[in-house]
């Protein structure tokens, strides 16, 4: 049982975990794709930038003595949200769309987009230092253990883990509601399909253009902020989960919302499970058999220094024999 | 006052000019069909209209206001449409989808307009709810008119409907714009298939090199000896 328990908290939960973020984030860059058709390499940082503005509300709520019931991170996440929308909204307009008006190539806005990854890394540095910090502030991070009969390990999820799996769920309806409901949202699918028919329509794509990016820059707001509560807090944050997020995007499906959604969890577990121990699941079943066979202490398909690995292999395995993604999407 | 009114549109892409002198006159309730060699001007005359290239002389009128490179959101309010060419539907968005996404800029109840639309063309009722990139291209064309039409145009403009299509296709969509026109909407369409398409229009316009050959009724081009050695195949 005991063997039982340690997949679910290391296999399971930490797949879905880290699928969620990357999840959260892959939207984003698939939604950025369908509309304006590059590749925004700086969604990473946004993410990043968005766990700053959270930790900046936080550390000021908590210099003005205010308490609440969860964490003031989370708490303040609707406004941390607007905040980064707005600023993805404002990077937009000085840096993207000059470009777009001036009809730059989508790989000129690429070059662009790493441009703006490596300034907001600067600017964040500037203002934060490269140090680490935690996102909880005389706060407890609660932990939560349930208790599995017949084991005396227990599951374990912390609050932002829980939490994290909550918002993401109601990320991942609202979005649906939004895309499939609401006149915007089928505009937006109605941009991604065909521009020029969509221009014809008398859609405004500038209106498309500024929802696609307070969908991207809010989403990216919540993933860095949960990383960052369940986590710590440092600058290059999310520069590390930038490229697996984009494998995420392509396994998914370019341009594909629930691609994006299902392209994140492949990717997570893909990675989670990659680097997971086997021999603990494999000794139970060596001891039933009397050892009829041997369980080396350490049997994972990946050691876990070159996880980063993973999401690559993934991803040319899937350029290779599916490039357009679990769901139909676009070929690069 | 004529409806449509275009005087001596010189227009282009960036530098290029590919109409040098247009002009086109069409008045309310009227099929107007424009038709040329290839390269004449033709559609760049209709994307002109919708405001999608560079005017640099000439203006276009519609019903008495200056419309001269007013982007297709503006157009859409003055109840001006245009059915593109080559990719005209929305292909992942469903066949109601795709007709929702014509009233877009109707903020008022459009749902009379639509159960005309399923009555014009009965067969996008039962597939509504498909994607209109599963259709057959005939069935796709329809999208695109029933598109078109959801903000109850007084002018439609038609880039060449037949284009790809099966010549069984092309007479029903003759009679779609013919059936389009009778309730009221004046239709501008540019064609190939020239002599069917002259054969169904009030006037017609024959484009070369940028500026108007002739223009006529359609039957006196169709009557023309001279046109139609020259642009009918004889």
């Amino acid at each position: 049982m005991n063997e039982l328990v340690f997949f679910i908290n290391k296999g399971i939960f930490a797949g879905a975990i880290i699928g969620s973020i990357y999840a959260l984030g892959a939207i984003g860059v698939t939604l950025i794709f369908g509309i304006l058709r590059f590749a925004h390499f700086a969604h990473g940082d946004m993410m990043t930038l968005g766990a700053f503005v959270a930790y900046a509300m936080a550390a000021a709520l908590a210099a003005a003595g205010v308490t609440a019931p969860l964490p003031l991170a989370m708490m303040m996440l609707p406004v941390v949200m607007l905040v980064t929308a707005g600023m993805a909204i404002g990077i937009d307009r000085a840096f993207y769309r000059p470009l777009r008006n001036a009809g730059a190539r989508g790989i000129v806005l690429v070059m662009a987009s790493i441009g703006v990854t490596l300034m907001l890394q600067g600017v964040i540095r500037l203002f934060a230092g490269p140090s680490s910090r935690e996102m909880y502030f005389n706060e407890r991070k609660d932990i939560f253990r349930i208790e599995v009969p017949g084991a005396n390990q227990m599951i374990t999820l912390t609050e932002p883990q829980i939490a994290l799996f909550i918002v993401t769920a109601i990320a991942v309806v609202a979005l649906h509601y939004f895309l499939s409901r609401s006149r915007l949202g089928k505009a937006m699918r109605a941009v991604s399909d065909n521009p020029s028919l969509a221009q014809v329509t008398g859609i405004s794509i500038e209106t498309v253009v500024r929802t696609t990016w307070i969908i991207g820059g809010g989403l990216a707001a919540l993933a860095g902020t949960m990383l960052a509560l369940d986590v710590s807090l440092k600058p290059d944050l999310s520069f590390n989960i930038l490229l697996p997020i984009f494998a995420a995007t392509i396994v998914g499906g370019i341009g594909q919302p629930y691609g994006a959604i299902a392209g994140g969890f492949v990717v997570g577990y893909a990675e989670t499970l990659a680097v997971f121990n086997w021999s603990v699941l494999l000794r139970p079943i060596a001891r039933m058999t009397d050892g009829a066979f041997e369980v080396p202490p350490s049997l994972a398909f990946v050691p876990t220094e070159y996880k980063l690995m993973v999401p690559f292999v993934l991803l040319i395995i899937i350029l290779i024999y599916r490039p357009t993604g679990i769901f139909k999407g676009r070929v690069l | 006052m004529s409806l449509l009114e275009i005087r001596d549109l010189h227009a282009g892409y960036g530098q290029m000019m590919i109409l040098k002198g247009v002009n086109l006159t069409l008045e309310e309730g009227e099929i107007g069909v424009i038709v040329g060699p290839n390269g004449a001007g033709k559609s760049t005359t209709l994307k002109a209209i919708f405001g999608m290239l560079n005017i640099t002389a000439g203006s276009i009128h519609f019903d008495g206001r200056d419309i001269t490179g007013m982007s297709p959101e503006k157009l859409a309010a003055h109840r001006i449409a245009m059915v593109p060419q080559e990719d005209n539907v929305f292909p992942t968005l469903t066949v109601h989808e795709n007709l929702e996404m014509g009233a877009y800029t109707r903020r008022d109840d459009f749902s009379h307009v639509l159960d005309e639309i399923y009555a014009l063309f009965p067969p996008l009722k039962d597939k509504r709810r498909q994607p209109a990139g599963e259709l057959s291209g005939g069935q796709r064309q329809m999208v695109a008119f029933g598109r078109a039409l959801m903000i109850e145009p007084k002018m439609i403009l038609l880039d060449e409907p037949t284009a790809g299509l099966s010549p069984m296709y092309m007479s029903e969509i003759f009679d779609r714009v013919i059936a389009i026109n009778k309730t009221g909407v004046t239709v501008a369409m540019v064609e190939q298939n020239a002599k069917q398409a002259l054969a169904i229009a009030h006037k017609g316009f024959v484009l070369a090199n940028g500026h108007n050959s002739y223009t006529d009724t359609g039957r006196a081009l169709l009557d023309n000896p001279e046109v139609a050695k020259s642009f009918l195949g004889g």
